[in-house]
């Protein structure tokens, strides 16, 4: 994985120095809140309900063993001894003091982290695939030219007050794990007609109140001129993206209002101009990246075969362990979905046995996933009894993945001072409602969001929930058929929303109904794509 | 009755004002009145009290109870981690939010 | 007017303040112009040669037009006086110094050695912008040719 260099260490480490200017100069009371609320958003500082939050960024997901347990001991010194995994794959910690955001950033800064850039209107952290690296499917690793765009959108002097925040994704595979087209960029490396690497552009996707898929604006751009395309996509958006109502300023509503195709021609007027800029890393500097993310040294020879002769052991490999491109190892998610438990949620325990666990078996190094889990992605597989057991035994062996369960939920009202009902609550109830069910039920992938911000992904849920304020009461709105990846879709409105308790009936009955319409081997998804939401309307409310 | 709240600039903990400096429970926060936009502006001016607000709230023989569900969540905690509340010994303690 | 609180060049400065775009085109003896968040920087194009100064006005820090305004004239080869004015805040100067900024007048008067601190914060800079810093990429590479 990527090792910083004096230039990426100095940079963080001034960044420090800035950040403890300007808490102190808040404090001092030189600046007001109105002056400072961006400098710390741009830190990942939020006031929220019960204290500071603080977003730290994992770079495409990607953590080494030593960071991991930095995350639990800042976690252990700094706040109440957990962290939240974000659907951004980063962490939060909810219990901060402003006057110690310092120290942890220079905590921080010790392991090559930050919090650079995770909060306000600029580009925020880059997410990736989960399984970069291990997976069979994919032409190239994308994480080389994830790390070429942090460099990049690092204090991009142009691009630090858009009209509103900046999400990329990229992807080299092409089955989608990072629901790259729900992104403001969407980016897959693809290879061209002649085999040689380029990249292809999605732009204008998001959730949130007005959830849309991003269109292709661009098949093929080659890898030297991959950041001047960026630059170019970026530049109209700053330029012409709507400042007069927040809620329209995301670049998803500028493709729209513009079209996909003049939007692409101003991008490629742009473009055309910045190439005579010379503004891109030359390819040697992709390459000495790309050099860093090489892979690790797989033993050859290896068997393929496992034990699966503890029934325990073998419903978890069922469920939470993907095929890995090198025979003999198997790529892994911890779920961090436990049930009734906070989705997302891990101790600082929890986070330095996962970091011990992947320097013993995963070549040091871990993944945050967007589903709010973590990925050990190069075990070998006659390692991989030993590692549940270790994982069981601190309750982290839940074989939940893409089940029921495993639901991605935002922190909600029990911690965000943006949402409008807690989320929590109800990832909690339904997870026990469903667990006896949920190996019966199959591959479901539910997704909880507490308001119209849609952080936990709602839209693209087979199941959505979203939270909403009814005269001072939480109340639940119910979509179905939503999904995220090459066929990505938009969840549709059930109808009336339902209190916390109705809400939990609902995906039940939503369920049954799956469960006795379903043929052959259809997942909750493709029957409802089949039979439409008129019979789950009548199974709900008739 | 009116009260106000909001969080305390270094630790950002939620407090309450009631009457003489701002507290860290509900319970303690008095009726402003007319007054609310006086003393947000001296106590916001003096730093002791970070993105104040005043917000509706009434009080009856249980105590001051906010009359928004954010508001009570604010003034105990967490729901879903009672050991974190205000009420960490009152595993039931989440059930006055609602 | 706001005074110029920081001036990066060592030309005589204009006194009189810019028109707004539109008066400009019909003003063709203007040597300054004033350009709001919402003014398209490419209109004067056209007209670089004979300008000395160009305002970019910031009614709020955190419309960021300007930012590209900036860039956009410089890479047009525009050599005059770039002004940033309007709500200029010390945490937005290094940031404006990059695309090309030489000239800052703030609506309130900026603490001369916090601005300072900003401007020397970052030795080094990730990406090439308006004002000739030399990228780390670059460093990287210094075999490169043109990198």
């Amino acid at each position: 994985m990527y090792k910083y260099d004096t230039y990426d260490q100095a940079m963080v480490d001034a960044r420090v120095e800035e950040f403890r200017d300007q808490v102190r100069r808040r404090i001092d009371g030189h600046i007001t809140e109105d002056q400072f609320k961006p400098l710390r958003l741009m830190n990942g500082l939020y006031l929220q309900l019960h204290a500071y939050m603080l977003r730290v960024a994992v770079p495409y997901g990607t953590l080494s063993g030593a960071q991991m347990h930095a995350l639990g001991d800042i976690a252990d010194k700094y706040d109440r001894g957990y962290g939240h995994f974000t659907t951004r794959q980063n962490i939060q910690y909810n219990w901060i003091k402003l006057d110690e955001a310092p120290d942890i950033l220079a905590d921080l800064a010790k392991v090559e982290m930050h919090a650079i850039q995770t909060s306000g209107n600029c580009i925020r952290n880059t997410s990736s695939d989960q399984y970069a690296g291990a997976a069979a499917d994919e032409v190239t690793d994308p994480r080389p030219y994830a790390e070429l765009i942090r460099q990049w959108s690092t204090f991009h002097p142009e691009f630090c007050y858009l009209p509103r925040k900046f999400k990329i994704a990229v992807i080299a595979s092409e089955t989608d794990r990072a629901a790259m087209r729900l992104h403001d960029i969407g980016v897959q490396i693809v290879r061209g007609e002649n085999g040689e690497l380029g990249a292809a552009f999605y732009v204008g996707g998001g959730m949130g109140r007005t959830p849309m898929i991003a269109p292709l604006i661009k098949q093929f751009v080659p890898l030297d001129q991959f950041i001047t395309y960026a630059e170019a996509c970026l530049r109209v958006y700053n330029r012409h993206g709507r400042r007069d109502n927040k809620y329209k300023a995301r670049i998803k509503i500028l493709v729209h209002e513009l079209g996909k195709e003049e939007y692409t021609r101003q991008v490629e007027a742009e473009f055309a101009q910045l190439l005579s800029q010379n503004i891109e890393p030359p390819l040697a500097e992709l390459e000495r990246i790309k050099a860093q993310f090489a892979d690790p040294a797989f033993a050859t020879d290896l068997s393929d075969q496992l034990d699966r002769s503890d029934p325990d052991f073998a419903l978890w490999v069922d469920n939470n362990c993907v095929t890995h491109k090198t025979p003999g190892y198997i790529a892994v998610t911890i779920s961090l979905k436990p049930i009734g438990g906070i989705p997302g949620d891990a101790s600082a325990d929890q986070m330095r046995l996962m970091a011990a666990l992947a320097a013993q078996y995963s070549f040091d190094e871990l993944r945050v996933t967007h589903a709010q889990n973590i990925v050990l992605a190069h075990v070998r597989k006659d390692q991989l009894y030993a590692l549940w057991q270790a994982l069981d035994e601190a309750g982290l062996g839940t074989a939940n993945l893409d089940l029921v369960g495993d639901i991605i939920a935002c922190p909600g009202l029990d911690y965000c001072s943006l949402a409008n009902a807690r989320s929590i609550p109800v990832a909690q109830k339904i997870g026990q409602r469903l667990a006896a069910k949920e190996q019966e039920i199959g591959e479901l992938k539910l997704k909880i969001s507490g308001c119209i911000n849609a952080c936990g992904h709602h839209h693209a849920g087979h199941i959505g929930i979203l939270g909403v304020d009814r005269k001072g009461t939480e109340n639940y709105q119910l979509l179905l058929g939503g999904c995220e990846g090459a066929d990505t879709s938009l969840g549709q409105i059930t109808g009336p929303g339902f209190d916390e308790d109705g809400i939990v009936d609902a995906v039940e009955k939503a369920t049954e109904l799956y469960l006795s319409t379903r043929e052959g081997g259809e997942r909750f998804l493709d029957t409802y794509r089949r039979i439409g939401m008129a019979p789950f309307k009548e199974a709900l409310y008739g | 009755m009116k009260l106000l709240t909001g969080n305390d600039l270094k630790s950002g903990a939620v407090t309450w004002w009631d009457g003489v400096q701002w507290s860290l429970h509900v319970g303690d926060a008095i009726d402003v009145g007319d007054h609310a936009d006086s003393i947000l502006a001296r106590e916001s001016a003096a730093q002791r009290v970070n993105a104040a607000y005043a917000i509706e709230a009434s009080k009856d023989e249980n105590g001051v109870r906010p009359g928004h569900i954010k508001e009570r969540i604010r003034a105990l905690g967490p729901t879903v981690r009672p050991d974190l509340t205000l009420k960490p010994a009152d595993p039931e303690a989440g059930q006055w939010v609602i | 007017m706001a005074e110029v609180q920081f001036r990066f060049r060592d030309d005589e400065a204009v006194g009189d303040p810019g028109v707004t775009v539109d008066s400009f085109g019909a003003q063709s003896n203007a040597a300054a112009v004033r350009l709001e968040p919402g003014d398209e920087a490419r209109d004067l194009l056209p007209h670089l040669a004979r300008l000395r100064l160009i305002e970019i006005n910031f009614p709020s820090f955190g419309d960021g037009r300007g930012y590209t305004a900036a860039r956009v004239l410089r890479e047009a080869g525009y050599t005059g006086e770039l002004r940033a004015v309007g709500d200029v805040l010390v945490d937005q100067i290094g940031f404006m110094r990059r695309c090309g900024f030489d000239a800052f007048a703030p609506e309130v008067p900026l603490d001369p050695v916090d601005a300072q601190a900003a401007l020397d914060r970052f030795a080094d800079v990730y990406q090439p912008a308006a004002d000739g810093r030399v990228p780390i990429w670059a460093k990287r590479h210094p075999e490169v040719q043109g990198g």
